[in-house]
């Protein structure tokens, strides 16, 4: 049998398995930082690789987002309609990408057999989740803003902003609290396996509806506090609502900088569940072999 | 304990794996007792429901035993999980990793991410070791349009990309055509040769790439180690005689001649299994010959001057791994092919009928561009 030149495979050379395996604070901090390169990498990829999204993640939105324009107008609604219903179109770029491509993903990973190599490699699998988070804020970014541009300059929506600081604070604070919503999502979706999808159909409509996606949440009394309470979406939607539509007047919802407040508890708590979630999950998988089981 | 550099490179101590299972539990592992030294090229061979995979998921950090230890290099496979994947890597047969929209050399760079290197250090290595393993012209090629054999070889690069001081390999020429597991072993032969010192863990239920590659080889049935050895000292324990193939000129006096000599306990002759009716008849004289030891030979040998027979070729026939395996188990590799427990659920789950639509669902990384 005739080997090739394989002289290229000694790689990095280390002295002993145990040199190899002793990293520094320094490298194992690097390592975490290029997994999250690593895997945001596939998602910034496929932008330019596959523009069909253009159509269905952007036109078709977009369609939905006039409809309701639409009915607004015959309706003679306020103006800032118009313009709560562009919001909320551009937000659906984000939600959807958190149920879908964040939630849902290491269910994905599992059955392509990714998830187990994640896991054998050596760095904190939290970074595989911030690099998807990363990744999917990019590509639902372009997203947002193409609709929010062509929606603004097609239906001529007018924004009365008055305090830009917090209304760029809060739509941070609305794309930290809804990744790290997605991050807990997705461990929990590797444990409940194939009934995760119920959940994601659950969180679309039903979502949209209670979060007010196309209306002020404030008209839906009770259940839209509730949801402001426990919705990223929700609760970031009114607070942006609120502060580039200043001319709208009360809107029956807590002021801009509670629920700014509120994101920021929901931030924290569903990135330090996430991290919970996804070391219980690995031990779990590693008691039960869940890791190794397809289809389930 | 940490690890040190005297240490095995693998030591398992009464391994077992019992799966939680309707009606009944499964035990995939029943107390596995392995040492593999550093620099081994060592096999598992063992049939479908052997146990294999799961031992490798317990050595690689993704499963916990049941009960019992195991160590790479010193470091505990239950706790000391980051440092071992520091130092191990592994590829499996039929692997489906990855991202299809991601070409291979960014699919391999994104796992080069993983193991620490920089990103211009990951591109520099990803590009040597695609031209090592071969894959210079689908450097390119989107990873959804490789065929089984360049995916392996993509994997086999994966798997070496941390150069990694333990490497498992679970069935890696699985579903593979003769071609390619030729290369996915040559690949094998060739990376062993390139890092001295660095030790492979094959599974494999193919007996002639144990026999092929493998330093040493424990047989597993059933969550159990039946034997350990060289394949030559596995063989040796079923072949209580010489059999030798030897093929004459012309013999007088036919087999039994030769079966009267002393050390030589049969003599016969054998079929040919090419002759045809229509086959020209044989020119030479093929006999069995079992032999209480090989040094009977030369006694043979020099009768043959006094038959007036002269040798046209002569071989010592050997017992094949799978003679080992049915003296050690009483049974073929076949007959427990659809019986499998192997890695307990996993097997058995991924033999449940799928329903189309979940089976082809698209994966989202490739799906939502």
């Amino acid at each position: 049998m005739s080997a090739p030149k394989l002289r290229v495979f000694v790689g990095r050379p280390t002295a002993s398995p145990q040199e190899a395996a002793n990293w520094t604070p320094r490298q194992v901090w690097a390592n975490n930082l290029r997994s999250i390169i690593g895997r945001a990498y596939p998602r910034v990829r496929g932008l330019t690789r596959e523009p069909s999204w253009v159509i269905f993640q952007m036109l078709l939105p977009f369609l939905t987002t006039a409809s309701f324009v639409f009915v607004y107008r015959a309706l003679d609604a306020p103006a800032a309609y118009i313009g709560f219903v562009v919001i909320g179109g551009a937000m659906t770029a984000f939600w959807l990408n958190v149920v879908w491509m964040m939630a849902a993903q290491l269910y994905w990973e599992k059955d392509q057999g990714n998830l187990e190599l994640y896991f054998a490699a050596p760095m904190n699998v939290m970074s595989v989740l911030v690099g998807m988070a990363v990744g999917g804020l990019l590509m639902s970014s372009t997203r947002a803003i193409s609709i929010l541009f062509i929606a603004t300059v097609v239906f001529g929506v007018s924004f009365s902003i008055s305090q830009w600081a917090l209304l760029i604070a809060v739509f941070v604070l609305t794309l930290a609290a809804l990744y790290g919503f997605g991050m807990m999502l997705a461990s929990l979706f590797v444990m409940w396996g194939r009934e995760a999808f119920h959940l994601t159909q659950l969180m679309t409509e039903p979502v949209y509806f209670v979060s007010g996606l196309n209306f002020p949440v404030g008209r839906l009394g009770f259940i839209g506090a509730l949801a402001i309470a426990l919705i990223p979406l929700a609760v970031g939607l009114d607070a942006m609502r609120q502060l580039a539509f200043v001319s709208t007047g009360p809107t029956g919802t807590p002021e801009p900088w509670i629920e700014a407040l509120i994101l920021v508890a929901m931030t924290a708590i569903f990135i330090g569940l996430a991290r919970w979630l996804l070391h219980s999950m690995e031990e779990r998988a590693r008691r039960e072999g869940r890791l190794t089981v397809r289809w389930r | 304990m940490s690890g040190s550099i005297q240490a095995p490179a693998i030591d398992a101590r009464g391994i077992t794996r019992v799966y939680k299972a309707k009606p009944n539990d499964v035990t995939a592992l029943a107390g596995i007792d392995l040492e593999v030294a550093p620099g081994e090229f060592f096999g598992l061979l063992g049939p479908n429901g052997a146990g294999k995979t799961t031992l490798i998921k317990i050595l690689t950090t993704l499963l916990l035993p049941s009960s019992g230890t195991a160590r790479i290099f010193g470091f505990d496979v239950a706790t000391d999980t980051k440092k071992i994947r520091r130092i191990m890597n592994m590829v499996a047969g039929g692997e489906q990793s990855g991202y299809g929209i991601l070409e291979a050399r960014e699919q391999l760079w994104m796992f080069s991410q993983f193991y620490g290197l920089g990103a211009r250090e990951g591109w520099h290595r990803v590009d040597e070791l695609i031209d090592a393993v071969g894959l210079g012209e689908q450097r390119h090629q989107r990873v959804s349009t490789l065929s089984t054999g360049q995916r392996q070889k993509m994997n086999f690069a994966r798997g070496l990309l941390n150069d990694p001081w333990v490497f498992f390999l679970d069935e890696p020429t699985l579903g593979l055509d003769v071609s390619a597991a030729r290369s996915v072993r040559e690949l094998m032969v060739g990376w062993r040769a390139a890092v001295p010192g660095r030790t492979v863990l094959l599974t494999t239920h193919y007996m002639a790439e144990a026999d092929e590659l493998c330093e040493r080889i424990a047989i597993v049935d059933r969550g159990r180690i039946l034997a350990i050895g060289s394949p030559a000292e596995l063989k040796r324990r079923v072949q209580r005689e010489s059999i030798f193939r030897l093929e004459l000129d012309r013999l007088a006096g036919g087999p039994g001649a030769l079966a009267r000599l002393p050390g030589v306990i049969s003599a016969v002759a054998a079929i040919d299994a090419t002759a045809g009716a229509d086959a020209p008849a044989r020119q030479t004289v093929v006999i069995n010959l079992v032999l209480g030891e090989d040094s009977a030979l030369a006694g043979v040998v020099a009768a043959l001057d006094g038959l007036g027979a002269h040798i046209v070729a002569l071989a010592k026939s050997e017992p094949s791994l799978e003679d080992v395996f049915v003296e050690l188990v009483g049974r073929g590799f076949e007959d427990d092919e659809d019986d499998s427990d192997e890695g307990g659920p996993r097997d058995r789950s991924e033999r449940l009928p799928i329903e189309p639509h979940e089976a082809g669902q698209p994966d989202p990384e490739d799906q939502a561009r």
